[in-house]
């Protein structure tokens, strides 16, 4: 089968990943090249048109080994997820595939969990997540889950609260965590409301509601800003407290990358779009 | 090493058997059915495990190990017959080895028995539970005989017990559980799902098996050899063709209009994977699949 669209820069991108491929293009977890190329050319014009995406600070991502991407999460879809993860396939040199966890529910649905699957997008599972640091592969978490999805536009840009899973999965296996920003996914989709019964219909944990009713995103300009990594030392067996107090770091940095972000964007955090 | 295999007439029973007579083992094979063209210096005895013959053997042989491989599946028994010969013929084999004095023993199960369930992780260690009996009715008693084999590491402290749960095996003999699932020409899928599924040459497995046997590592451990593959690219490399069918629709398919028939629960199978790590039996016992699984798809390809 020949997919329609394969954008060039996207399949030489997908090519200088340093993922061990076997000669059918599928990793040992069932990641194939075709898919992501697949994957991604759907994504580019989004993120280089619809979104305009711009990066700061992406080289803070490392070049290779282990490592957690943490950031905020909003927007009633995931578009902020699809987007660093693009970023970090287009713009991080060299190109780096980042392993999103994925809300469980999404498993049970056809097509879509195989594609998620293909593309190196697996159910958020300690196990899952553990052993891919161990295999030198890179994660990017939103600690934040469905609460952040979730967000409401008057809640825009404040974070919820963080699970503290990340950081102990990041002390148990010693990666660095690198703490970003997504600025515009609640303005992209600015979610009003919470359908209930629709939710349950869809087996989500809820089901945005915008003013234009449909959670489709609007063209509005996001930005992803990283920060340098920040290095914690422990065994990810210690008390809720000291774990608590270790997260609130990485939530702190992110607060403030937000702050940047917005200034960056030439907007004062909390101002309309 | 005097090795009694039960089950031997089964074909990677036959190939671990030949095997291990030209590695200058002394094999004795027990079996209800027949191996009609078995290799000179195998002693092969027609009897039931429970049976009295068999327990006579493991008396009067003076056995160093058994090889425990006389467990069925959906494919030849029917439940009632599996419970008795998979539950019963486990524990006789077990118990016999240990009044006996029996120094070894190697169970012989299967990966499946992780079961298939969509919040599975991606890989499963030998410290997940088996979920098989709640998504796959008719791997019950596998599970069963397999936990069973397991309790013998504390119940028989003295026998170094091997549980091995091996992977798919694919190869010239075309038999096994996949062989039969890729064995007609067209393989059911369910629409909008392609899970990786893993196997490994019966020549690998048959390898596992020795190398367990002579590296006398006691404790469970899950067997495999080259990366898993998606369903759609195991059937496109074997010669087959994956017809995705609408999930209601799946159960009422299977077993007509050219596709293999499939027990009940057979469906989860083909919608979620079972993969497994083999990392602790590769360190315990050195064991490398010679086989990739190309090399094994390819081997395996219907003309």
């Amino acid at each position: 089968m020949h997919w329609p669209h394969a954008d060039p820069e996207v399949a030489a991108r997908v090519e200088r990943l340093r993922i061990p491929f076997n000669r059918e293009g599928y990793d040992k977890y069932g990641v194939s090249k075709k898919d992501l190329v697949f994957f991604f050319s759907l994504l580019k014009p989004f993120y280089r048109r619809y979104f305009n995406v711009s990066t700061a600070g992406i080289q803070n991502v490392p070049d290779e080994g282990r490592a957690l991407v943490i950031g905020n999460h909003s927007g009633g879809l995931p578009v902020d997820a699809g987007m660093v993860l693009t970023a970090l396939m287009l713009e991080h040199d060299p190109p780096r595939l980042a392993h999103g966890m994925v809300e469980k529910f999404v498993q049970g649905w056809p097509l879509v969990s195989t594609l998620f699957q293909r593309c190196g997008q697996f159910a958020g599972m300690p196990e899952n997540a553990i052993r891919l640091l161990e295999d030198e592969r890179l994660l990017a978490v939103f600690p934040e889950g469905a609460r952040g999805t979730g967000k409401l536009y008057k809640d825009r840009y404040r974070l919820v609260r963080f699970g503290t899973g990340f950081m102990r999965l990041a002390l148990q296996s010693k990666s660095p965590v690198v703490p970003f920003a997504f600025i515009g996914g609640e303005e992209a989709i600015p979610v009003i409301y919470h359908a209930t019964t629709l939710a349950k219909l869809f087996g989500t944990p809820y089901f945005p509601v915008t003013p234009y009713l449909l959670p489709l995103p609007r063209p509005v300009d996001c930005h992803l800003r990283f920060g340098p990594p920040m290095h914690f030392e422990g065994t990810g067996t210690e008390s809720d407290e000291v774990i608590q107090g270790m997260v609130d770091q990485v939530s702190g940095r992110i607060s403030s990358l937000i702050d940047e972000g917005l200034n960056a964007r030439g907007l004062a955090a909390g101002a309309p779009a | 090493m005097k090795v009694l295999i039960t089950g031997i007439s089964g074909a990677l029973a036959r190939l671990v058997a030949e095997r291990l007579v030209h590695r200058g083992h002394t094999v004795i094979g027990v079996d209800r059915r027949p191996w009609p063209d078995a290799p000179k210096g195998i002693e092969i005895h027609r009897s039931d495990i429970r049976k009295r013959p068999v327990e006579d053997l493991i008396r009067t042989k003076n056995l160093d190990a058994i090889i425990h491989m006389a467990t069925v599946t959906h494919l030849s028994a029917s439940r009632e017959e599996r419970y008795r010969i998979n539950m019963h013929g486990t524990r006789v084999v077990f118990d016999h080895a240990h009044t006996y004095g029996v120094k070894q023993a190697i169970f012989v199960g299967r990966h499946t028995i992780y079961g298939a369930a969509p919040d599975a992780p991606l890989y499963r260690t030998e410290a997940e539970p088996p979920l098989a009996s709640s998504t796959f009715p008719d791997l019950a008693d596998l599970v069963a005989a397999d936990l069973f084999a397991a309790s013998a590491l504390w119940r028989y402290p003295e026998i170094t017990t091997s549980v091995l749960r091996v992977v798919y095996t694919l190869g010239p003999s075309r038999r096994g559980t996949l062989a039969s699932f890729l064995g007609a020409k067209r393989v059911p899928g369910v629409l909008g799902f392609d899970p990786l599924f893993q196997f490994m040459h019966e020549y690998d497995a048959a390898d596992a098996i020795i190398l367990a046997l002579e590296k006398r590592v006691p404790g469970v451990f899950n067997v495999a050899g080259p990366q898993p593959v998606p369903l759609s690219v195991l059937a496109r490399s074997t010669g087959r063709r994956l017809v995705p069918l609408l999930e209601p629709l799946f159960s009422s398919f299977v077993g007509r209009f050219g596709f293999a028939s499939l027990p009940e629960g057979a469906e989860g199978h083909v919608k979620y994977p079972i993969v497994v790590d083999d990392a602790a039996f590769r360190k315990a016992t050195g064991f490398d699949a010679a086989y990739d699984e190309i090399a094994v798809m390819e081997a395996f390809r219907w003309l």
